[in-house]
């Protein structure tokens, strides 16, 4: 199971002195799904195209299964892409699309009286059928060989260019941003099927993309990545409950991010009052960032709770109501099943190993206040789908 | 709304009923009457004369085609893998020979090829005359190279060639990156990209460029008088010399521009469904 296949090592992308990867050190294991997290312009397609072969990097080496493959094109490497927008051959119908790969000549070496020769093998007609209609069936296609590419849907299409990739039964599947252009219910139902398909096949997806809850429900490990660099590589657990810094924190869920001081192991101080917490191994009085998040926060009346505060704004949303409450002048936000209309004064009571604490970073104090509560919510809505620009703009 | 749409639509609608309907009405009337406007069909069925210049003009244009083709797909392939700066150099080059008059860029070619032409005069400069005529025997003072249908073929690839280059040039151009990048994930070596995704994808652009050359080139007149020197006459001088020359005879100028537009509209057709027929051809 957790044999590397692919090791990224010291690896520096940058363009006119304009360094767009940052010393990036991966591996990634055989049939893990790893996800690059980020938002635009990270790095992490970057990482996949220098995975693919489509760009080499600056500095440093890419290893696959042992072997150094900085300078192997990408026609030559046991790996394949599900591009962004699909990139379909326009030309060909479903089954030609899914049978471009099977058609290619392979070069092959036999055994020649004792020397090795290099020849160029073709798939027979039968295998190559085989293998389409096989593949069609996986991504639940079958009944569409014949159509024109340009008559399906956004998520038939997806399905098309995952059949093509996989259909030359790669070690390494590379996925960037495939769900991006689908609409919330079908990106639901894909990525559970992307997951029972990468089961099934039992083959390593690498997986980009700037939707943390889809790396959080489809992943084995993630890594979270913003201005070229890893901020964070851990399983979705990990980095949801135990953050390595506020950006990490802030991009993956709801969170209040404060400002306190650790007084002892288990113990940390938050608007001068004393919280009991699970971290440990931190200086005497070390200021740090303490994450709270929403749904870890008890209402409770005002005079039992740890800290008092008053409601200045609820918001239905089905499940639970988002409650922003304002404390001494900063403002949390509260997802809570119990209904304070605004206005009202309410206490609050925080379990331990609902505290986590981390250590100061250059992202502290950027995130994690709620006081433009109404405006960031607007601005998480619009950002559904952002495509890499910046970092496309670099590949001509 | 849509009832606005189309009134903004008349002025075109007008346009073109007075500009192209009516002339093709009119070349249809003159083509099936005679000169006192009886109707007739003799003006077609006394077509067999022209046979050879039917021919003629067909298989010259043809070639021009071809030569432009062979020439203008490399060029257009170049220039679209290129950086900017190097498209704009050569999309003004490429344009720069249109815009100087038509018939003085022909005129300035039968400057060039004359028997005492500029080419001729290259070649005796640097003692080729003599060279030959040194090894072979022979008396050569000039290589007889205008009044003849190479240099006819030569004034049609030379004038049409950028109507070949810009049409392909345009479609790989905006041929999508990622295709490309698709297909050499797939397995796919350079070469094998080119034929199976580049090609079939320029196909449009090769369709609309054999048509913007192939059909000037038949119909042209000038070219074929100036460069051809009226020996290898052309459906175009034909047509002309029934409606300007001493041969005048406007209605069955009339039906040779009739004939050969049907063969020219067929001649399309045919390529079209074959075009489209290709795309899916090539991958079968």
């Amino acid at each position: 199971m957790s044999k590397e296949l692919i090791r990224l090592s010291d690896c520096v992308m940058s363009y006119d002195g304009d360094v767009v990867l940052d010393h990036i050190n991966l591996y990634i294991n055989d049939r893990e799904f790893l996800t690059l997290l980020g938002p635009s312009g990270c790095g992490k397609t970057t990482t996949l195209r220098i995975i693919g072969g489509f760009l080499s990097p600056t500095a440093g080496d890419v290893f696959f299964d042992g072997v150094r493959i900085n300078d192997v094109p990408p026609h030559k490497r046991a790996v394949n892409t599900v591009f962004q927008k699909y990139a379909l051959f326009p030309h060909l119908n479903v089954y030609e699309n899914v049978a471009f790969g099977l058609r290619i000549p392979r070069a092959e070496t036999v055994e020649r009286d004792g020397k090795a020769a290099s020849r160029k093998v073709k798939l027979s007609k039968q295998e190559i059928h085989n293998r389409v209609m096989e593949m069609l069936e996986v991504v639940n296609l079958k009944g569409f060989e014949r159509r024109s590419v340009s008559a399906l849907s956004g998520g038939q299409q997806q399905r098309v260019a995952i059949a093509r990739a996989l259909v030359n039964r790669p070690k390494v599947l590379l996925l960037d941003e495939p769900l991006g252009a689908l609409d919330m219910r079908l990106r639901k139902d894909m990525q559970g099927e992307l997951k029972r398909i990468q089961r099934e096949m039992g083959i390593t997806f690498i997986y980009v993309t700037h939707d943390q809850e889809e790396a959080l429900a489809m992943s084995d490990t993630v890594v979270v990545m913003d201005q070229g660099k890893i901020q964070q590589i851990g399983t979705p657990e990990d980095i949801y409950n135990e953050p390595k810094n506020a950006f990490v924190a802030d991009f993956i869920g709801e969170s209040n991010i404060l400002d306190g001081v650790m007084r002892a192991d288990g113990v940390v101080e938050i608007f001068n009052r004393r919280f009991p917490c699970l971290d440990k191994g931190f200086a005497p009085d070390e200021p740090v960032d303490v994450v709270i998040r929403p749904e870890d926060v008890d209402i409770v009346d005002p005079g039992s709770g740890q800290l008092r505060g008053t409601v200045t704004a609820v918001t239905f949303k089905g499940v639970h109501y988002d409650t922003i409450v304002d404390f001494y002048g900063f403002k949390w936000l509260i997802q809570t099943t119990d209904f304070c209309p605004a206005g009202s004064d309410i206490g609050i009571q925080i379990d331990p190993d609902g505290i986590h604490v981390m250590r100061k970073s250059q992202y502290s104090g950027l995130f994690g206040d709620y006081s433009s509560y109404s405006e960031e919510y607007e601005e998480i809505g619009d950002a559904d789908y952002v495509p890499d620009g910046e970092e496309d703009g670099h590949e001509a | 709304m849509k009832h606005k749409r189309s009134l903004l639509a008349l002025p075109y609608v007008g346009w073109m009923a007075l500009f192209v309907v009516a002339p093709i009405v009119m070349v249809v009337v003159y083509a099936f009457t005679t000169a006192g406007f009886e109707p007739t069909a003799s003006n077609f069925t006394g077509m067999g004369t022209y046979v050879s210049i039917f021919a003629r003009s067909f298989q010259l244009a043809l070639i021009a085609t071809v030569i432009c083709l062979l020439i203008g797909y490399p060029i257009s392939y170049v220039m679209a893998k290129e950086g900017p700066g190097f498209q704009r150099v050569a999309t003004v080059l490429i344009m720069l020979p249109m815009w100087v008059n038509f018939l003085l860029r022909t005129y300035s070619w039968m400057a060039i090829l004359e028997n005492n032409g500029l080419l001729n005069q290259l070649f005796d400069a640097i003692g080729l005359f003599d060279l030959i005529n040194g090894l072979f025997g022979t008396d050569l003072t000039y290589f007889r190279m205008i009044r003849t249908q190479g240099a006819v073929v030569l004034g049609m690839v030379y004038n049409y060639l950028p109507f070949m280059i810009l049409p392909i040039y345009s479609v790989i151009l905006k041929l999508d990156r990622s295709l490309l990048e698709a297909a050499q994930d797939l397995g796919a070596n350079s070469a094998y990209v080119f034929r199976r995704v580049i090609f079939p994808l320029s196909l449009p652009g090769v369709l609309s460029g054999v048509t913007m050359v192939f059909v000037p080139s038949v119909s042209t007149f000038a070219i074929s008088r100036l460069l051809g020197g009226g020996t290898h006459m052309m459906l175009g001088d034909l047509i002309e010399q029934q409606f300007l020359g001493g041969a005048y005879n406007p209605h069955l100028g009339s039906a040779i521009a009739l004939v050969m537009m049907l063969i020219v509209i067929v001649c399309m057709w045919v390529m079209n469904r074959f075009g489209q027929g290709e795309e899916q051809a090539v991958v079968l």
